[in-house]
């Protein structure tokens, strides 16, 4: 039985990911905003000159509202999907609950979160003369979109100890992902009988409600947010009921 | 944490424990040819049908030949695979010299690396924070102690790593080959602590093939043979048996 502190592990092993990467970079934390502001500036190209969309006020900001939460949840699965067979030498050698080790590599990209919403409402205070006070909800919206990264990661970070290219599949999903996300078009876009299904997938509500929020400057819609949650905290819980459930096959078939 | 008299440190009950031979690495082609097959899995029993007790205060060596189940035996120990069949209880703090510098990161300073080390073993910030000056003095790396580990000699890395597993403290001690740390004084410094532990009456769980090693801290010994235990006693009469069992295969049973 491993009888240590969960939250003082959680905690080394978060800040050892944040200085491994960044001690090793001239730019640090700079990096973080590299990657959001190129994609900015590729979308805002195409969809400025080339499928014309002049409808769209303020559109940097309308990108970036789309962007930065589907980033965060592409890079987050996918190092959480590959985090147990990465980190084997521990799995093999430490008796430490392998729960931590899913959550700890999803918490250890909100790092990079962190950076990229400071640029967000930078571009918000300055796109809309100031901040508002519907930004009260973004701890929480973030929060949500959090715990239902470190459900999945729980998940497929499981299925890939026992079939290795789940994490191509994954990479798929997030492809598929950045096209039924809203991540460049609006919500408004979407025919009516399929935004239930919108509605229903944490990353479209994210980006549904962020856009509210930072975009208009109003809160966001009381049943999308109420899904969020269900949705949210169930793949949290079936997550860690999967995983728990496997753990102790970890060993033999890593 | 208490440790009630009477109560056994480490039980075995009749476990078993085998494993899937060409397990591991499975992509779905794999898989579904399982399905479809249903070949059953090839099977190596690491241990058969092993009971014991070790109660606290007593210190055991485990021998017998590669591959005798030595080392499953400590996994099982330390939790890190669960048996098959019956059952293992542990009573204690359990440290355990096999999993030394797990999770050392090259571009990590020292401390830095102590830090996340002892909180792998289950140290509380509040224990990290006592025994962090103790850790540091005991690995004698002195001013490097704040540079990156990838500065550092080999031994250096494994002197830093036994001195957090030892500070942790722990009720019952796992020792896997590993006293081949650093230089000559240091290794005397190491069997000094492992020796301070046997004196402070705790738990002592070993494997080595060093005999000389054994008869200094052991007093009693089990013997695993493919996965069974050949005998179990004092340490003395079961190393004599095993030499003498040996001697006739020393040819190809050395390595």
């Amino acid at each position: 039985m491993w009888r240590g502190d969960y939250l003082y592990l959680i905690e080394n092993l978060v800040v050892k990911d944040f200085k491994i990467r960044y001690r090793n970079m001239s730019l640090g934390v700079l990096w973080s905003l590299l990657n959001p502001l190129v994609m900015m500036a590729v979308y805002f190209f195409v969809f400025t000159n080339i499928f014309k969309n002049d409808n769209t006020p303020k559109f940097p900001l309308f990108l970036l509202c789309g962007i930065i939460p589907f980033n965060f949840f592409t890079v987050a699965w996918g190092t959480g999907t590959t985090s147990i067979v990465d980190n084997a030498g521990l799995i093999k050698r430490v008796p430490v609950p392998r729960e931590v080790i899913p959550i700890t590599t999803v918490l250890s990209c909100c790092i990079h979160l962190l950076v990229q919403v400071a640029l967000l409402l930078t571009v918000a205070m300055i796109s809309h003369r100031g901040a508002n006070v519907q930004w009260l909800w973004l701890p929480v919206l973030w929060a949500l979109e959090v715990v239902f990264v470190c459900g999945l990661a729980l998940l497929t970070s499981a299925l890939n100890v026992f079939i290795r290219d789940t994490r191509y599949v994954v990479e798929s999903a997030t492809w598929v992902l950045l096209f039924l996300v809203p991540v460049f078009y609006d919500f408004a876009m979407i025919p009516d009988q399929y935004r239930t299904i919108y509605d229903l997938n944490p990353v479209a509500a994210t980006v549904i409600s962020l856009r509210r929020i930072v975009y208009l400057a109003q809160p966001p819609v009381a049943t999308t947010m109420l899904k969020l949650v269900g949705v949210s905290f169930s793949v949290f819980l079936i997550g860690l009921l999967v995983f728990h459930r496997v753990k102790p096959m970890f060993y033999e078939h890593i | 944490m208490s440790i009630s008299d009477g109560q056994p440190a480490i039980v075995f009950h009749e476990v078993w424990k085998s494993f899937a031979r060409h397990a591991g690495q499975l992509l779905i082609r794999d898989r579904l040819l399982q399905l479809v097959r249903s070949t059953p899995h090839e099977k190596f029993h690491a241990l058969r049908e092993i009971s014991f007790a070790i109660h606290h205060g007593e210190s055991v060596a485990v021998i017998g030949h590669n591959g005798a189940g030595k080392s499953t035996l400590l996994n099982l120990t330390t939790n890190l695979c669960r048996p098959d069949r019956g059952h293992v209880e542990v009573h204690g703090r359990i440290a355990a010299l096999l999993d030394l510098g797990a999770g050392f990161h090259p571009d990590l300073t020292g401390a830095e690396n102590v830090r996340t080390n002892a909180a792998l073993l289950g140290l509380s910030r509040r224990e990290v924070r006592d025994k962090f000056d103790e850790m540091v003095a005991f690995s004698e790396i002195g001013d490097f102690i704040n540079e990156p580990l990838r500065t550092y000699s080999s031994g250096m890395v494994m002197r830093l790593a036994f001195s957090v597993a030892v500070c942790v403290d722990p009720d019952i001690l796992i020792i896997d080959e590993v006293l081949g740390v650093g230089d000559m004084a240091f290794f005397a410094k190491c069997q000094e602590r492992i020796m301070q532990f046997r004196h402070a009456g705790k738990t002592i769980l070993c494997v080595s093939h060093s005999t000389a090693t054994l008869k200094d801290l052991c007093n009693r010994a089990i013997w695993l043979d493919h996965g069974r235990m050949i005998d179990d006693g004092p340490l003395a009469r079961v190393v004599d048996a095993y030499k003498s069992a040996m001697s006739p295969h020393a040819a190809y049973s050395a390595g």
